[in-house]
């Protein structure tokens, strides 16, 4: 590729810029990739070097630590409570005790209950004696015993493995304290006591606070589900191995990957095509929902903005409606408005216009721009808030001069309002392409997917043509025969796609800014 | 040379005349199309000949039987959970979001980028796949059907952390400046934060609470999950979504228009109160990304 001096590209026109530049995106792909390769094993390098200096920090400070600081090696929290932090100490003690009893006791002492070892022990073969008959002395006849349950030990096994993370790491908070207390000793000053301890988780160590409630329920409610669902992508888990009630279920390792992927075989390939095509029209919903809003909505702001017009706070509040109210109402009702004996078809059969009704739900390209219109009315008000706020901030003295240089309104919105706004915005539109290939409510409300999809309907769920991934995701888990196994696929692909669409992009926007300097 | 000067100008504000008249024009057919769905079903809700969906507009039959007619029906629970679920999140999630915004835009500690990086990663999975566990897991609480109000707020509440990014850039507009001067008068973390900085957060609380407290009001997949097949437990956007389903529209149609305006009228005088709260919230948190 030919390379370019700044004089030389100045030089060019529009169109071989234009060009230029594609062309230089392409050509920059394998040194990105070479990059983000170089990451990668820089990352899992920087990994292990560092696991390697915790070890031998945590041997030498055995070696080189006092009776005190290697007793707390087996006794956590030891060491503080003989240097006088005893509160520290005691939570150090505690925290190991319930780790104990998680792990060993609690399946000893409870009936039927099981530790965390036993959970872990479960890990690698989810459960191995599923629901059978047995022969039962009493009734003189065979009944189910329900033996493992699948869906527990892989639920408390993540949960355990969590857990001794946590361990390890207090444990290894634990030596180091006893490391710098020993360090603090030595040069002569006093340790912290218990109430300074306490004073500073308002003060100095505030964050660790303020972030305390918000992180637990991050971690419980939303990363251990994302671990178990990832794990549930490699395994048969779905309506018929529920893991409990009806039979086990198992690890399966990349099988559902290979079926949902793969293009050669005649069985599976249904879900290959069904997810190529529901992808392509996530892509194109995603693509016009974001970029119909996006541009009339900022020509509905202009055109509010515009000096003159009077009112302006009636017309914003009219269209601000549709933010208000719920959208279970609007779209639902909009929605049976549209149906074959909806009020819209009714007055147009009653005017005469049409002899029979338009079937706006059941054709499937008709459906399909349906759905984009209507997403217009939903999403315009949005957009005209943003891009108000946006428009009165840029100068207006710039609008005055190009005046003078004789520019026409149509230079300057080329020229002044777009560039701005797709600057400032830059960021914001990503968000909403990629919020938009999740928009669950608008399509399920409108459509719930209709048209249904028979090509495709022999993959799971009954497909149609309006289907996002997400509602696709949602109709697999539902149902007799849900397969949550293939869900969780369609999931983790729908991670990768956003995921990269998100780094792409990042990477061409011009208004990414150093945080620090916003501030 | 002055008549033409004066032609120009009079060119110039007929031009102007007409092309605000062609956006007056605009915006009354906007303000048309965007009001019409939300006139039919206040019509709608008024229509007592028929219980099905017709194909005119204004109601042969005016009465309240409608309305009369939602209280024989298991709407006023749904209405009190989803009222109880709105007022619970708004409080528990603003504190929730302030924590994690407030943190991340003033604190400057070891793991703050890696935690934002990964939160960001956190976001980018499709939500809906973490159902299925989240509802077994409730499940084995006892927190689902009859019960799944507070599960519901458990669960809602639990991950909103996630949502600090409007008021984290609403924060990052507040100067430290401030927080320092409070600072070296030796006020502590705490103090700086509930009588400094939150005074001047006003505008991003009222617009924290006014979005909780929305999104029960129209949420609509987890819910239906949560309360399967037990009426009790509903919410008025699942309970109210049955009706349309082929089997009840001809029954339930003109009472779901009934149930929609009274759900939608306070929820829509709150948001045309607290609008302004709502314009700032909106417009900042775009900008700031």
């Amino acid at each position: 590729m030919k390379k370019y001096s700044d004089l030389e590209y100045l030089k060019l026109s529009k169109w071989q810029r234009f060009l230029h530049k594609i062309a230089s995106f392409f050509a920059s792909i394998p040194r990105s990739l070479k990059n983000a390769g170089l990451a990668i094993v820089n990352f899992f390098k920087n990994i292990f070097l560092a696991i390697g200096r915790e070890i031998s920090d945590i041997c030498t400070t055995f070696v080189k630590g006092d009776w005190k600081t290697k007793i707390s090696y087996v006794i956590m929290g030891f060491g503080n409570c003989a240097r006088g932090q005893i509160l520290r100490g005691l939570l150090f003690f505690l925290f190991e005790l319930v780790f104990i009893f998680y792990m060993f006791i609690a399946g000893i002492i409870f009936p039927g209950g099981h530790g965390g070892a036993y959970w872990l022990s479960m890990l690698p073969s989810l459960g191995l004696i599923g629901p059978h008959e047995e022969y039962n002395m009493v009734l003189d006849s065979y009944t189910t015993v329900y033996g493992d349950n699948s869906f527990k030990i892989l639920l408390y096994g993540v949960l355990t493995i969590f857990f001794i993370i946590a361990f390890i790491y207090t444990w290894r908070q634990n030596i180091k304290q006893n490391k710098i207390a020993e360090q603090i000793l030595r040069s002569g000053k006093p340790l912290k006591s218990g109430k300074q301890d306490l004073h500073s988780l308002v003060d100095d160590q505030f964050h660790k606070t303020l972030l305390a409630l918000p992180m637990t329920g991050i971690i419980v409610f939303t990363v251990l589900p994302i671990v178990f669902m990832i794990l549930v992508a490699f395994t048969n888990y779905d309506g018929t191995h529920d893991g409990y009630n009806n039979s086990l279920f198992t690890w399966q390792g990349l099988e559902n990957f290979r079926t949902m992927l793969s293009w050669s075989g005649s069985g599976n390939q249904v879900y290959s095509a069904t997810f190529g095509e529901i992808l392509t029209w996530t892509l194109i919903w995603a693509f016009f929902a974001t970029f119909t809003n996006y541009f009339l909505g900022m020509f509905v702001a202009m055109m509010i903005n515009k000096k003159g017009i009077r009112i302006k706070k009636v017309w914003r509040t009219i269209l601000v409606l549709t933010i208000a109210i719920p959208q279970f109402i609007s779209l639902l009702y909009v929605s049976k408005m549209f149906a074959k004996n909806g009020i819209i078809n009714g007055m147009l059969l009653d005017w005469k216009w049409i002899t029979s009704p338009i079937p706006f739900w059941e054709d499937p390209t008709l459906a399909r721009i349906m759905v984009i219109v209507i997403n217009i009315w939903i999403g315009i008000p949005y957009l005209m808030l943003i891009a108000t706020g946006i428009l009165m901030n840029i100068p207006q003295d710039l609008y005055e001069s190009s005046r003078i240089d004789g520019a026409g309104p149509w230079k300057q919105y080329t020229k002044i309002t777009l560039p701005y706004m797709l600057f400032i915005t830059g960021p914001y539109l990503l968000t909403s392409f990629t919020s938009n290939m999740n928009n669950f409510n608008v399509i399920y409300l409108l459509t719930g997917g209709a048209p249904t999809n028979v090509a495709a309907s022999s993959a799971a769920g009954s497909v149609g043509f309006t289907d996002l991934l997400i509602t696709w995701l949602f109709k697999i888990t539902t149902g007799e025969g849900a397969q949550y196994y293939m869900a969780s696929v369609v999931g983790i692909l729908v991670f990768i796609v956003v995921a990269v669409i998100s780094l792409v992009v990042y990477g061409l926007l011009p208004s990414i800014k150093n945080e620090e300097d916003f501030q | 040379m002055s008549t033409k000067g004066t032609r120009t100008h009079m060119g110039l504000k007929a031009r102007s005349r007409i092309s605000n008249t062609v956006i007056y024009v605009l915006l009354v057919i906007m303000s048309v199309v965007w009001l019409i769905p939300f006139i039919f079903i206040v019509l709608q809700s008024f229509r007592i000949e028929s219980t099905w969906q017709v194909g005119y507009i204004l109601p042969q039959k005016w009465g309240f039987d409608n309305y009369l007619a939602l209280w024989n029906t298991d709407f006023k629970q749904w209405y009190l959970n989803t009222f109880i679920i709105a007022l619970a999140v708004a409080v528990l999630q603003t504190i929730i979001v302030l924590c994690m915004s407030y943190t991340l835009s003033r604190f400057r500690f070891k793991m703050r980028g890696p935690l934002m990086r990964f939160m960001l990663i956190l976001g980018m999975f499709p939500g809906m796949l973490t159902m299925i566990i989240l509802y077994r897991v409730l499940k084995d609480l006892g927190l689902t059907q009859a019960n799944a109000v507070p599960g519901l707020i458990l669960v809602y509440i639990a991950s909103s952390g996630m949502g600090y990014y409007v008021s984290k850039g609403f924060f990052d507009t507040i100067p430290k400046s401030l927080d320092e001067a409070a600072r070296v008068d030796g006020a502590t973390r705490l103090q700086v934060l509930t009588k400094v900085i939150l005074p001047l957060a006003k505008p991003i609380v009222i617009y924290t609470i006014l979005t909780a407290f929305m999104a029960p009001w129209g949420d609509f997949v987890f819910a239906r999950y949560v309360s399967f097949g037990t009426s009790a437990g509903m919410n008025v956007a699942v309970g109210m979504y049955s009706w349309l389903q082929q089997d009840m529209i001809s029954q339930r149609y003109t009472m779901f228009c009934a149930g929609g305006v009274i759900v939608a009228i306070p929820v829509t005088i709150l948001f045309m109160c607290l609008q302004k709260y709502y314009v700032e919230g909106v417009t900042g948190g775009a900008v700031k990304g």
